[in-house]
């Protein structure tokens, strides 16, 4: 079999070559589920632009987005970071960047890392199916687009800017984490817009609240005691929905933010999982490539050493220790899977009775299909991973003036480090735990929210003051926050501050 | 199934709109980096890009997340000597993500600030952001250098290769019509004479005048076709015409006192403001000539290096300067034709009984003729004669004139502003 190319430079013709020959083994020898692929070369620029809108090739205007490339684009500059060698979208068909500067080496890398590693996950992910639609998004966004920059043109950019700020600032309390959504076509999301902005007009015309007997419609009903019914979740809903002096846009606005969210919410459950998914699939297809002759032993030490800059994990003591490398768990993890599949020991026998022994293919398929971060690794990591990256755990309790190491890579620790990590990817954990418990709409049209405390976390004052505003901004009554830890409120904000209590003796 | 595309020759420039906008919100940052770096860069790199520091705080986009305290749970990596129940210690800085996003920067170097660059134009929009020209009345002038050329309709003399050949092609249509249009007519005629004959009976008088008739037609046929088709007096050309294109254009007159009193560091204060006086008049006219002059008891016009670097001594007659700018004036620059913008920078020492004489030529003889007139006066002293002079001046024409006090590098931004900031005219 005659090598696809030797040399590193690139062309059309090899990108397509290679493309065939990695498409080939995917498909055939593994069996890997994509979407059809549009790979698109770009320049280092347009690089920076696709950074600074979150990866997406159409976005709304918004000063952050600037700010993050005039950043990207400094650093860059001064050489401070590299770029990424790819970006790649979920939609249907599945966009990826290659960047021109990449040798052939790299760009068929990157082909099997995007185009057949993420492109099957966001096919074949369970929270990707259930929570986003691939095939809308990019009409979405070119929709968003639009309605926003028509937003700007009839009630100026400044309004328009404000508005988005304080969506943005909520963008995480954004997401519907039980409830599923249908998904809808562009057509119909435009018709329902139109409506949603007629409903809400009529809602808020002062004729029909003055004289509602000329509704027959509208009966006077018992008032619920309290508002909501329940505690919700979704911040930006509940304003969308609720809020009660926004303009129709801005409740749009918000909805196209939530949107957003809902669509980026899977990603962010699934960094290790979709990254150790995608270096498994380069690092098995390339070397697959490999087997077959047709590329070179070059070619092979150029990807060897890209692939281990990838997922190298740097130990806690090093000077550019930055938490745990998501590629470096994700990749070794489903190799792991592979091995205890392909190569049980007793330890994998008795930790993983279910899958030792069982197809590799068909067990790492069914653990990219059904888990998220968190229940991956409390599922998956095994103790000889545990014992590979020496991880060990840190208690870090306030009430004590050190911290502990409370568990490490022994028979004792073993599940202890695995639940703590796998909680380490918890969202729900790591992000307050902050609903909305009531708005008084009878009174002072105040809005309560509550934070759940777990382990005594308090939430940072400076930010949450902030964000505060931002709701207060949205819902433009008094907005109340209280940290609740055990039943009892812990702490207070409120916007507009409320002055100290006054204590009567 | 796989596309690839080519999207190199697309648009590289889809941030830009992200970027001014990032740029208008934190306007008041950037000005205040400008500001700074007006006062602190030499002359000569003034027209140059900035690098832009922001406070990390200020740019943060908040979300909720959790603080500092309470109880967690961190795994890390790399385990080399610590055992179950070690205690150490808790390491300074918190120990670990506390937040689940945000930068929690644990690179230890710390971003407490967010640089990036403004490339010159940026730097200079910035730098004379609000400020504009006081009377712009002559603003666009007849120039005599610049010309455009403009369709000046059709003509009959010209070059071959401006020939119009729809123009002369119907021109030679109408001569050829106008010329051959009686003897047609004949023809006419003729031929319906030949006609009518022929259906008359055959007879030799008739076949006589037939014979006449054909011979006539074709004569007269044959002088139709000698008119030519084509002829020179048809041809029409195109015509340009040469136009004058107005050019906004100023002359700048900067007068600087150099007597004894004036030192190097004075100087420097003076060369600032004269230099961003020109960078400004650079955004506001296609055409700027600077015109330098300095004094101390006599007047002279010097080249910009001896203006600013040689060194003179003597006593100060400050209307020697204004009576040269007169004259040069009146001899270079036509006030029909110029914007003429001066600018005097001294340290306000002058003969006291010169003052008033000062006062008169700039009320009388200079003020008629410029567009403005601003006075600096770089000196950390009680003023003398010829500021409360000046004063006077300001307060009959404060639309052309204007004064202010430098003592420091830092005040000269501050005082150009001021000098010209818009002002709400009706």
């Amino acid at each position: 079999m005659a090598y696809l190319s030797e040399g590193s430079d690139w062309n059309f013709e090899l990108l397509a070559d290679y493309d065939a020959a990695i498409a080939d083994l995917a498909h055939n020898k593994f069996g890997l589920d994509t979407y059809p692929n549009q790979i698109e070369v770009i320049s280092s620029e347009q690089m920076m632009d696709a950074y600074s809108s979150v990866g997406m090739p159409v976005g709304y205007n918004h000063w952050s987005f600037g700010k993050q490339f005039v950043e990207v684009e400094g650093r860059y500059r001064r050489g401070q970071m590299g770029l990424a060698y790819e970006i790649v979208i979920n939609s249907d068909p599945c966009i990826a960047y290659l960047m021109e500067e990449n040798s052939i080496t790299m760009q068929a890398l990157v082909i099997a890392h995007a185009c057949y590693g993420h492109n099957s996950f966001f096919k074949g992910n369970y929270l990707f199916q259930t929570w986003t639609d691939a095939s809308s998004i990019i009409d979405y966004l070119v929709f968003a687009r639009n309605y926003i920059a028509e937003c700007e043109q009839r009630h100026g950019v400044t309004a328009v800017e404000e508005t988005l700020d304080s969506c943005h600032a909520l963008m995480n309390y954004g997401v519907d984490r039980y409830k599923r959504p249908s998904p809808i076509s562009i057509v119909e999301e435009r018709k329902r817009q139109r409506e949603r902005e007629d409903i809400l007009q009529k809602q808020v015309s002062e004729l029909w609240r003055t004289f509602p007997e000329l509704q027959p419609a509208i009966k006077t009903r018992e008032a619920p005691s309290t508002f909501p019914a329940e505690p919700q979740e979704n911040l930006l809903y509940f304003l969308e929905k609720n809020a009660p002096l926004l303009q129709p846009w801005q409740r749009e606005i918000i909805r196209i933010v939530r949107k957003m969210a809902q669509y980026f919410y899977p990603q962010r459950q699934t960094k290790v999982m979709n990254e150790g998914w995608a270096c498994l699939w380069h690092y098995t297809l390339i070397n697959s490539l490999y087997d077959e002759g047709k590329v070179t032993d070059g070619f092979m030490l150029e990807f060897l050493q890209s692939h281990s800059q990838v997922i190298y994990q740097p130990p806690f003591d090093a000077s550019f220790y930055s938490g745990m490398n998501p590629y470096a768990i994700g990749f070794n993890m489903f190799q792991d899977i592979r091995r205890i599949c392909e190569n049980p020991d007793d330890e994998d026998r008795e930790w993983f009775p279910e899958i030792a022994g069982s197809d590799w293919l068909e067990t790492v398929k069914f653990a990219m299909q059904s888990f998220k971060d968190e229940s991956f690794i409390q599922q998956f990591l095994s103790p000889k991973m545990i014992r590979q990256f020496k991880l060990f755990q840190i208690s870090d309790d306030d009430r004590k003036d050190y911290v502990e190491v409370g568990a490490i890579h022994n028979e004792q620790g073993y599940r202890r480090v695995r639940e703590s990590l796998a909680e380490q990817y918890n969202l729900s954990i790591q992000e307050p735990n902050i609903q909305i418990v009531s708005a008084n709409i009878h009174g002072d049209r105040a809005l309560t929210l509550r934070h759940q405390r777990s382990d005594g976390r308090p939430l940072d004052d400076h930010s949450t003051n902030e964000v505060l505003r931002h709701l207060h901004r949205l819902w433009q009554f008094d907005v109340h926050l209280e940290s609740v830890e055990n039943g009892s409120v812990v702490s207070r904000y409120s916007m507009p501050p409320s002055p100290e209590p006054i204590t009567v003796m | 199934m796989s596309y690839i595309i080519d999207r190199r020759l697309n648009d590289k420039h889809k941030s830009t709109v992200n970027r001014q906008r990032f740029l208008r919100r934190y306007r008041k940052h950037i000005r205040e980096a400008v500001n700074d770096a007006v006062n602190r860069r030499s002359i000569k790199d003034m027209e140059q890009g900035e690098r832009i520091s922001i406070p990390q705080k200020d740019l943060s986009e908040p979300v909720f997340h959790h603080g500092q305290g309470g109880q967690r749970s961190i795994v890390h990596p790399g385990n080399k000597e610590f055992n179950q129940g070690d205690r150490f210690k808790r390491p300074e800085g918190g120990g670990g993500q506390g937040s689940g996003d945000g930068d929690a920067s644990d690179s230890g170097e710390g971003q407490d600030e967010f640089a990036f660059q403004i490339d010159k134009q940026e730097f200079l929009n910035f730098l004379f952001e609000d400020l504009e020209l006081p009377n712009l009345v002559k603003r666009h002038l007849e120039g005599a250098q610049v010309f455009k050329t403009r369709h000046g309709g059709i003509v009959s003399q010209g070059m071959p290769a401006k020939i119009n050949i729809v123009r002369s092609m119907r021109q030679a249509s109408m001569r050829r019509r106008a010329l051959t249009a009686a003897t047609r007519k004949r023809i006419r005629d003729l031929k319906n004479e030949r006609e009518a004959l022929l259906k008359e009976d055959q007879s030799p008088q008739r076949q006589a005048r037939l014979q006449e008739l054909d011979e006539q037609i074709q004569k007269l046929e044959r002088r139709v076709d000698r008119i030519p088709y084509l002829d020179t007096l048809d041809l029409r050309f195109n015509h340009h015409i040469k136009e004058p294109v107005p050019v906004s254009r100023a002359v700048m007159f900067c007068i600087m006192d150099v007597s004894g009193s004036m030192n190097q560091n004075m100087k420097d204060l003076a060369k600032r403001f004269f230099l961003l006086l020109y960078l400004f008049l650079q955004r506001n006219y296609d055409q700027i000539e600077v015109v330098f002059i300095r004094h101390h008891t006599s007047a002279k016009e010097v080249t910009e290096e001896e203006f600013f670097y040689s060194r003179e001594t003597g006593g100060t007659i400050v209307s020697s300067a204004l009576k040269l700018t007169r004259d040069i004036i009146n001899e270079r620059y036509p006030v029909d034709q110029w914007n003429i913008y001066a600018a005097q920078a001294s340290d306000g020492d002058n003969w006291n009984d010169d003052s008033p004489a000062c006062a008169k030529l700039i009320e009388e003889e200079l003020l008629p003729k410029l567009q403005y007139f601003s006075y600096v006066e770089v000196m950390p002293r009680a003023h003398q004669a010829l500021w409360d002079q000046y004063e006077t001046i300001m307060a009959r024409h404060p639309a052309a004139f204007s004064m202010a006090q430098i003592d420091e590098p830092g005040e000269i931004y501050p005082v150009f502003r001021q000098l010209f900031k818009k002002r709400m005219e009706s």
